[in-house]
C-alpha cells in the first residue's frame, strides 16, 4: 500500500470516531476548550504512531495469548512518557486534563489501531497509519471543541472572539452539549449522499 | 470538609455519574446496551470489578507506590492490577459457579479496557480520597454506570422499531439520548458536589 493511501485510510474514510465510534470517551471530556482538545489529540497521535511502530517492530515475537496485554504495556509506558512530559512543561494544562491524560492508555483507539493494523504490518507503515489515525481523531476533537469554546465561552485558543453583546451558552461548556455536538457530527458524516442524475 | 463515605456513594451515582459527566465508559456503554439483559450482565460485572480493583488500587497506591517512590509507574500498575484481576475473577467464577460464569463470565474480558474502571482509580488519586472513601466512590461509579446503561438499553429498544433518519441509526442515536439522560441528571447538580 501506499503511504499516503494508508494515511488517507485511517483518517478520513475508515475515520475510528465517526465510522468505528472509537475513543470518544476523551472526544467527549476534553472538548470543551480547543487547547485542551489540541493537546489531547497530539498526544494521542504521539502515542499511537510509537506504540503502533513498537507493536509491528515486535509483533513476530509476541505470543499471541498474552499478546493484549504486551499491548497494553507498550501504549502504557508511551502514556506516562506524554504524562510526565506535560507535567514539566504545561502544569497548567495538565492539570485540567486531570486523568484524561491516563485514560489515553485505554483509547479504544490505540488498541484497535494495534489489533488492526500494527500486529499485522511493516513498522514504517503503522507509524503512517498511527499518526492518520491520530490526525483523524484529532480533527473530529477540533471540530467539537471549536463550537463549544465559541458558544461556551466566546473565545478560541483563549482569545476572545464574541464581543460583549454575546450571552454565553453556559450549556455548551456542560456535558450534555458533548453528546450533542458529537451526535449531530456524525449525523452529518453519515447521512447517505444522494445520487445526482 | 472531609466528606462521609455515604455522600461520596450517592454523589457518584447521581450528581457526578461517571458516565453522564465524565463520559467514562462509553465504547461498551455503546456497543453493548443493545439489549437490556446483556446491560444487566455488563453493569453488574462492573459493579463488582469497579468497587474492588479501587480498593486494590488503593492498598497498592499508598502501601506499594508512594513508599518505593514510584507514583510515575501509577498507569501500569494500575492496569495490570485490573487486568490480573479480572482475569482471576473470571476463572475463579468459571470455577464454583459455571451458571454465573455464562451469563455474566463473557462481559469480564471486556471490562479490562472499559476506560471507566481505571478513570476511577486515577480520580481516587487526583482527589485525594481516604479507603473508605475510595470504595464508596468505586461502588456508587459502578451503580451510576448500570443505571445509565440500563436506562439507554430500555429506551434503545423502543425506539428500535420507530423511524430514524438514515445518519443517525446506531450510535448517533445512542449519543442524542445519553445526551438528554445527561440533561436531566444536570437537574441533581447542586446538591452535593464532589469534583
Amino acid at each position: 500500500m501506499k503511504i499516503k493511501e494508508i494515511f488517507v485510510t485511517s483518517a478520513f474514510t475508515q475515520n475510528s470516531v465517526w465510522k468505528q465510534i472509537l475513543g470518544i470517551c476523551s472526544a467527549l471530556a476534553v472538548t470543551n476548550l480547543m487547547m485542551n482538545s489540541l493537546v489531547m489529540g497530539l498526544g494521542v497521535i504521539f502515542t499511537l504512531a510509537l506504540s503502533g511502530f513498537t507493536i509491528s517492530l515486535i509483533r513476530n515475537f509476541i505470543p499471541k495469548r498474552i499478546r493484549m496485554m504486551v499491548q497494553t504495556l507498550i501504549i502504557a509506558s508511551y502514556v506516562i512518557i506524554v504524562d510526565l512530559f506535560l507535567k514539566a512543561n504545561y502544569p497548567e494544562i495538565s492539570k485540567s486534563l486531570g486523568p484524561y491524560v491516563g485514560l489515553i492508555i485505554t483509547n479504544c483507539i490505540i488498541m484497535g489501531r494495534a489489533e488492526a493494523f500494527a500486529g499485522k504490518n511493516s513498522p514504517f507503515e503503522s507509524i503512517i497509519d498511527g499518526i492518520g489515525a491520530g490526525v483523524g481523531y484529532t480533527l473530529v476533537l477540533l471540530v467539537i471543541a471549536f463550537v463549544r469554546e465559541l458558544f461556551g465561552f466566546g473565545t478560541l485558543f483563549g482569545f476572545q472572539i464574541m464581543g460583549d453583546w454575546w450571552t454565553k451558552w453556559s450549556i455548551m461548556v456542560m456535558a450534555p452539549s458533548a453528546f450533542f455536538m458529537l451526535s449531530i457530527l456524525i449525523w452529518i458524516i453519515n447521512t447517505p449522499k444522494k445520487q445526482v442524475g | 470538609m472531609e466528606l462521609s463515605p455515604f455522600i461520596i456513594f450517592l454523589a457518584a451515582i447521581f450528581t457526578s455519574n461517571i458516565l453522564l459527566t465524565n463520559f467514562l465508559g462509553m465504547c461498551s456503554f455503546l456497543s453493548v446496551s443493545k439489549e437490556v439483559e446483556s446491560s444487566l450482565g455488563l453493569g453488574f460485572a462492573v459493579v463488582f470489578v469497579m468497587t474492588l480493583t479501587t480498593a486494590l488500587n488503593y492498598v497498592v497506591y499508598h502501601f506499594i507506590l508512594v513508599p518505593l517512590d514510584i507514583i510515575y509507574l501509577q498507569y501500569i500498575i494500575f492496569i495490570i492490577v485490573i487486568a490480573a484481576f479480572v482475569q482471576l475473577t473470571e476463572m475463579i467464577i468459571e470455577r464454583f459457579s459455571p451458571l454465573l460464569y455464562y451469563s455474566l463470565g463473557i462481559f469480564l474480558p471486556l471490562i479490562t479496557v472499559n476506560c471507566a474502571i481505571l478513570g476511577v482509580s486515577l480520580f481516587m488519586i487526583i482527589r485525594d480520597y481516604a479507603f473508605l472513601q475510595s470504595v464508596a466512590y468505586g461502588a456508587g461509579s459502578g451503580l451510576g454506570w448500570l443505571l445509565a446503561i440500563l436506562a439507554l438499553a430500555g429506551i434503545r429498544q423502543k425506539v428500535k422499531v420507530k423511524f430514524v433518519p438514515a445518519g443517525l441509526v446506531g450510535a448517533g442515536l445512542s449519543l442524542i439520548i445519553t445526551g438528554i439522560m445527561a440533561l436531566a441528571f444536570v437537574g441533581f447538580s447542586g446538591i452535593v458536589v464532589i469534583q
